[in-house]
């Protein structure tokens, strides 16, 4: 069995009384999406920042490929090859989608740092930024401010973002979101090929995609993952379907 | 009408070498003292602007930075006309009456002690941020005023204005052909520096900054070195406006000059190249043709103010070219 990309091990978080992440070991293993889910308020969004390093668990550890990562700053653990991307879409909504796309080419090439020639004309961040824009299918869009886009575009350039950083891993929260039938069938298409570079974290709540695409479906609920399994094996238990799924599956 | 950005540009920029010129021609010096005292103030706006237009942080303390420049000429040139020498406790230096020496040390001491307020002010946002900038500026006012070795209240007067090589720095012309290459310069920073990765850095941070973090950025780091580059530029301004006036006092450090920076911004453009220029020529033209009409022109200047605010967020800039300014 390879060893996991990304793993967390025994986190714990409160809020008060709450018990946000109850003793949560899950992880991601090459090549695989892992989804989770869980209804409303399972404490889906409070795991991903903890991953990603916006919140501080009470205990437990994050690894990042093989690295304990859970002192690291959001941004240290970034550039150690995390890419996220947010269930409300994070975009400079004045900037133009390239702009957006250079942004994290910027990242990626350390090149935050130059005060001289302008960023859109140097070659490095504009390739990698268009490639990645190519391959979401906005490059028709990219002198467009992204306050002009449609919520659709929105979160095909959050996705481009996330891929200019060529992470190791992805951690997506429900890209899906407010996506028509359309759109989030053809996301679900990408995802599926997108898989074989880096495998993707992911919280999503559109089931029918979490079918199509999930590897392994990791159940949260109040804090804590009452099953791990292939689909069939969620689809088939009885303790998920109680707590979650109900007649949905 | 839509005017393109860079005509406008142009247009300030040959009218600011047009006035003068005529003004010596037509023999007006005063309009050459009162244009000089624009650019200098455009001068500062400039570098306000690098961390509000850009940055998206409104510091309500900029005068320090406009009074450090100003203190360092003053006591500088106070040493050199008195012949005394400037005790620095571990040793001790002449005064100086060269400019570029004076500039130098304006924007060396503007820069320190914009890494300090960087460092404790840029942990708040918003509010709070305006709050404790505001709040240096106070400490630096008031010590200015208790300073009683370089005037304390009064100020400190120097009687020749300093050396440029080569210049005859008294002419009011060539005093103004040396303000109006520094703006020249620092505007042409200004433009490399937006368009640069840095720049666009730091106007998402300003938008996102957890965007910034995500792609594995430090929007403190981006934000604090905004700071002192700001800070620079606008000690140096300082250095020039005490030069201008051949007099230093502790208002260069009033919490007014802070919020009459702000204010030409915001007259002008948030975050245009052009911005402060405008908002500068506007608020010295106010000040001098309405204040010889009324004392009361700032209610005039908050007019205007007003006008803008609600009518067009990109200010003068924005209502000629049909572009929004910056957020912040």
């Amino acid at each position: 069995m390879s060893d996991p990309v990304l793993a967390t091990l025994n986190l714990n978080k409160s809020f008060g009384a709450l018990k946000a992440t109850d003793d949560v070991s899950i992880d991601l293993k090459p090549g695989e999406i892992h989804a989770i889910i869980g209804p409303n308020g399972a404490g889906k969004s409070t795991l991903i920042q903890q991953i990603c390093g916006g919140l501080r668990p009470d205990s437990g550890r994050v690894m990042l490929r093989g690295q304990d990562v859970s002192g690291f700053s959001t941004q240290a653990r970034a550039r150690a090859g995390l890419g996220r991307t947010f269930q409300i879409s994070q975009l400079c909504m004045e900037d133009s989608v390239l702009e957006n796309a250079v942004l994290g080419a910027m990242g990626a090439e350390h090149m935050a740092w130059r005060f001289w020639r302008p960023a859109l004309k140097r070659s490095a961040l504009r390739e990698r930024a268009e490639a990645a824009l190519e391959r979401v299918g906005l490059t028709e869009n990219r002198d467009t401010r992204c306050a002009n886009l449609s919520h659709g575009q929105r979160r095909q350039l959050e996705v481009a973002v996330a891929l200019t950083l060529s992470p190791k891993a992805f951690v997506m929260d429900e890209p899906m979101a407010g996506l028509g039938a359309e759109g989030s069938k053809r996301l679900t298409g990408f995802l599926d090929g997108l898989r074989q570079e880096a495998p993707i974290l992911l919280v999503e709540h559109d089931m029918d995609a979490v079918f199509a695409l999930a590897d392994r479906i990791s159940v949260l609920v109040y804090g804590k993952v009452i099953a791990t399994g292939t689909a069939d094996e969620i689809r088939s238990s009885r303790e998920v379907r109680d707590a979650y799924l109900g007649d949905e599956a | 009408m839509r005017l393109n950005e860079r005509y406008l540009n142009a247009v300030m920029i040959v009218g600011l070498l047009a006035l003068p010129l005529w003004a010596v021609v037509a023999d007006q010096p005063f309009t050459i003292t009162l244009v000089t005292r624009a650019v200098i103030l455009a001068l500062a706006a400039v570098g306000l602007n690098i961390i509000l237009g850009i940055g998206g942080m409104v510091s309500f303390g900029h005068a320090v930075f406009f009074g450090i420049g100003g203190y360092a000429m003053g006591i500088l040139a106070y040493h050199a006309q008195t012949y005394t020498a400037l005790d620095l406790g571990l040793f001790s230096m002449d005064g100086t009456k060269s400019m570029p020496m004076i500039w130098l040390v304006a924007m060396i001491l503007s820069a320190i002690v914009a890494v300090f307020i960087g460092l404790l002010s840029l942990r708040t946002s918003g509010v709070y941020f305006i709050m404790i900038t505001l709040a240096f500026g106070q400490m630096f006012f008031y010590f200015a005023i208790s300073w009683a070795q370089y005037g304390g209240e009064d100020g400190l007067s120097i009687y020749v204005r300093n050396d440029f090589p080569g210049l005859n720095t008294l002419a009011p012309i060539q005093f103004y052909t040396i303000c109006f290459t520094l703006l020249c310069v620092v505007l042409f920073l200004f433009a490399r520096l937006q368009a640069s990765p840095f720049g666009l850095a730091l106007n998402a941070a300003r938008q996102t900054s957890v965007r910034v973090e995500t792609v594995g950025l430090n929007p403190m780091q981006l934000k604090l070195l905004a700071f002192v580059i700001s800070g620079a530029i606008t000690g140096l301004a300082g250095a020039l406006f005490a030069d201008l006036n051949r007099f230093v006092s502790p208002t260069m450090f009033s919490w007014q000059l802070s919020g009459e920076l702000i204010v030409l911004i915001i007259i002008g453009g948030v975050g245009r190249l052009m911005g402060p220029v405008i908002g500068a020529c506007v608020f010295v033209a106010l000040e001098h043709f309405l204040g010889e009409l009324t004392d009361f022109w700032h209610v005039y200047l908050g007019l205007v103010l007003l006008c803008i605010v609600l009518f067009g967020r990109g200010g003068l800039t924005g209502l000629l070219t049909g572009k929004e300014g910056a957020h912040v």
